[in-house]
């Protein structure tokens, strides 16, 4: 035991004490569990900066009026398409989801190749909005906020796509992500809902409040 | 490409790890070796940030600004809040102890994630050299105090605030990267059989602090973020000048920043009820209550947060909330403190090193806890708002608290770190320039405050110089306790007496391998350990020489 590498313990190490305790299988495989449940934890973090902002531009529309002659209205139909363009993407996803389990490889590449396009129109529409919108980022409060709000999800999409390609590339016929391996797309899906999720409550907050 | 075979990809070759002392400086994935590389690491940021304190108090000696420029001293005391409570006391008492003893605890042989525990602590050098190097740069480091307010901080010399901003950035995400480890190891790795609440103490300690870390710091990052916008960008989140508001930067500022108090003094609560018991042969009394006191401090931690703005235009209902709130916090703190005192009562009790830092820390705490409540009190926070009394009772709560249980946790868990005992007589005489020089320092600071001295100024009215001398010979004396500490911990490290597997006689899972643990801490199996606090009751009937299995610590339970 003392000849193992510190590295050693790194894979599995509650596998691995549970293999020598004999206690081994017991129908749950930790490993796998641990690291959904690492990404969700850091998802209630990454959850809470945006509760942050959200926080602070609520307080800002309570208590600081805006100078004469701006307002907060926004033009509504492209953020809206936008709004369906990534729930819809959200479905999409599941069902690459589900192609893997069933060892579909073909059916679960094409869902993730559905769900990628799906997420570079939002990031194309959002582009849009933001080069016909009236105001700049330091014209006043509520635009610096719009652009910190929308810029900062727009981050998280980005790097959302990039993940869903990856998760593409490693669904290839020799790639890592496997029926009885899915941790990656898995966690590319938890992250994909998370950050669908907190577009609708920017949607609510930002567009229609 | 191919891949590696799956036990292939598990093997990484040996001879990536370095061995022996090359280990400290390399990124090694073992959480013992982390966790000394947080403690070596955050000692080394104590020492800077102990050696801006003594120009602070060498400052203070005096009512004109003499020995540094008002500019230097706005930055230095900056620099000592910030690298006293990002730099040293949330690595050390949360990543170095955390690290080192949650796997013990649970039984398991690393922490949940190795590979993000290396990278979480690898964050901490870079940011701490960034910060420090801030003072070299043109315009000199941050000058607005750890708490960064607006305007304060947009209109001081912008470079070196938005180095500190990316400092406190990266040790923010190595914060929160600790935390989920901690919550995944506590929660999903613990020992088939063993329940949550046969846990050791610690283990609900920084289960509840990484609740915190993790609701918390990520609001401070994000509202630094905006903070850096208002400076690089001219945006105007909280620059009143362009219609933003300071006020909504105050709230998430403190909506992290009181919660980090708990994150610096939960695990100190944590570490003191695993010393207590030991050196006085007694159960921890109230383990139940304990629990629920911890998991009620990490609730009522989050909604407390605006007690510090009571002079900020907050309105009276928020006042009286927050009051109210404020004051509940006092109840389980006090059921932990009658615990404590109630497993001291008829110990037997070992008065040596490490128990008496653990008992200062609980005289100490009672001190900062009651100048606390008073401190949640509108009316008389209003009369000592930024002023000396507010310096006087955190410095009882992080340094009368946490620091006295970080020494009273390294005397205690130094024969395990190194095999080696310290020296007791060294540790005794550290002891009491400590608490000498502690008191010294700042009890005085105390009356400075209720009479009106401001805090965060480098003159002062020449009305307040005595005290102000005493507070900065306490000071000096703080400054000399660290050289005995010093050597005691660099000579035993060599000569120390050889310290076996068990020198206290514990029941903790962390002593029931040798000194230094083997990687993977236990050869064989891991012990269950139901009864973490089992003194007093069969400990007599334990052949401690030879408890490694479970079968020793299950059977003789009533």
């Amino acid at each position: 035991m003392t000849s193992l590498a510190p590295g050693t313990s790194n894979v599995s190490p509650s596998a691995s004490a549970a293999a020598v305790h004999g206690h081994g299988g017991e129908g749950h495989d930790a490993h796998t569990d641990v690291r959904l449940f690492g990404l969700a934890t850091f998802l209630v973090a990454d959850g809470m900066t945006f509760a942050g902002f959200f926080a602070a531009y609520l307080t800002f529309r309570a208590v600081n009026p805006l100078p004469e002659g701006s307002n907060y209205e926004l033009e509504l139909l492209l953020p809206t398409i936008n709004t369906v363009l990534l729930i819809l993407s959200s479905f999409t996803f599941h069902r690459a989801g589900r192609g893997l389990l069933r060892s579909d490889g073909a059916s679960c590449r094409r869902w993730l190749v559905i769900t990628a396009v799906l997420g570079l129109a939002f990031l194309a529409g959002q582009m849009v909005e933001y080069f016909h919108l009236p105001f700049g980022l330091t014209d006043n409060l509520f635009a610096s906020t719009f652009y910190a709000l929308t810029g900062f999800h727009g981050l998280h999409v980005t790097l959302g796509v990039i993940c869903i390609l990856i998760v593409w590339w490693q669904t290839r016929a020799t790639g890592r992500i496997k029926a009885d391996t899915p941790f990656g797309l898995e966690a590319a899906e938890l992250y994909w809902h998370f950050v669908d999720g907190i577009w609708v409550v920017l949607f609510g907050i930002l567009y229609l409040l | 490409m191919t891949l590696a075979s799956p036990s292939d990809f598990e093997s990484p070759s040996p001879s990536l790890q370095p061995e022996g002392w090359l280990r400290y400086l390399s990124f090694s994935l073992d959480h013992k070796v982390i966790g000394l590389q947080y403690m070596i690491c955050g000692f080394l940021f104590y020492f800077i940030g102990g050696a801006l304190a003594g120009v602070i108090r060498t400052e203070l000696a005096s009512p004109i600004s003499d020995f540094v420029s008002r500019e230097t001293y706005n930055e230095v005391l900056t620099l000592h809040g910030t690298v006293m409570i990002f730099l040293w006391i949330v690595p050390v008492v949360n990543g170095a102890f955390g690290n080192y003893l949650i796997p013990f605890y649970v039984g398991a042989r690393d922490m949940a994630f190795p590979r993000l525990n290396a990278v979480a602590f690898w964050l901490i050098p870079p940011a701490g050299i960034l910060l420090i190097s801030s003072y070299f740069i043109k315009g000199g480091a941050a000058q607005s105090g750890w708490t960064a307010y607006p305007p304060l901080s947009i209109t001081t010399p912008a470079l070196g605030q938005v180095i500190w901003i990316l400092s406190v950035l990266l040790l923010g995400g190595s914060s929160i990267f600790g935390g989920i480890n901690f919550i995944a190891t506590i929660l999903k790795l613990r020992r088939p059989g063993l329940q949550l609440m046969q846990l050791p103490m610690y283990c609900w300690a920084m289960l509840g602090t990484s609740i915190l870390v993790v609701l918390s710091t990520p609001v401070l990052a994000g509202t630094l973020i905006l903070l850096s916008f208002d400076i690089i960008a001219h945006t105007g989140f909280f620059n009143p000048a362009l219609g933003g508001n300071v006020v909504v930067y105050q709230h998430l500022f403190w909506f992290y920043s009181h919660p980090a108090v708990y994150i610096m003094v939960l695990p100190a609560f944590g570490l003191v009820s695993e010393i207590l018991p030991v050196h006085a042969r007694k159960p921890l009394f109230g383990y139940t209550t304990m629990v629920y006191s911890i998991l009620a401090i990490v609730v009522l931690g989050l909604i407390v947060w605006a007690h510090h703005m009571f002079t900020s235009g907050t309105p009276p209902w928020m006042r009286l909330f927050f009051t109210i709130a404020t004051s509940f916090i006092a109840v389980p703190t006090g059921i932990k403190f009658f615990n404590w005192l109630a497993t001291l009562w008829q110990g037997k009790i070992a008065l040596n090193s490490a128990m008496l830092f653990a008992c200062a820390f609980i005289v100490n705490f009672v001190f900062g806890g009651i100048t606390g409540v008073a401190l949640a009190q509108v009316p008389f926070d209003i009369h000592v708002h930024d002023t000396y009394f507010v310096v006087g009772h955190f410095h009882y709560i992080v340094y009368g608290g946490t620091v006295f249980v970080i020494f009273s946790a390294v005397y205690h868990w130094y024969p395990k770190f190194t095999g080696r005992m310290l020296n007791e007589d060294l540790g005794r005489l550290h002891f009491l320039l400590t608490f000498v020089g502690f008191n010294l320092c700042f009890a005085p600071q105390h009356w400075l405050g209720l009479n009106g001295m401001p805090r965060r100024v480098a003159e002062y009215d020449p009305s307040f110089t005595t005290l102000n001398q005493v507070s900065s010979v306490g000071a000096l004396l703080m400054g000399l306790s660290t050289l005995p500490f010093l050597i005691n911990v660099v000579v035993s490290a060599f000569r120390g007496r050889v310290a076996g597997g068990n020198p206290w006689n514990a029941l903790t899972p962390e002593w029931l391998t040798s000194s230094p643990p083997p990687v993977e801490n236990w050869i064989g199996e891991a012990p269950l350990v139901t009864h973490p606090y089992g003194y007093g009751t069969a400990v007599d009937a334990i052949d401690l020489g030879k408890a490694t299995g479970d079968q020793i610590w299950t059977d003789r339970r009533p």
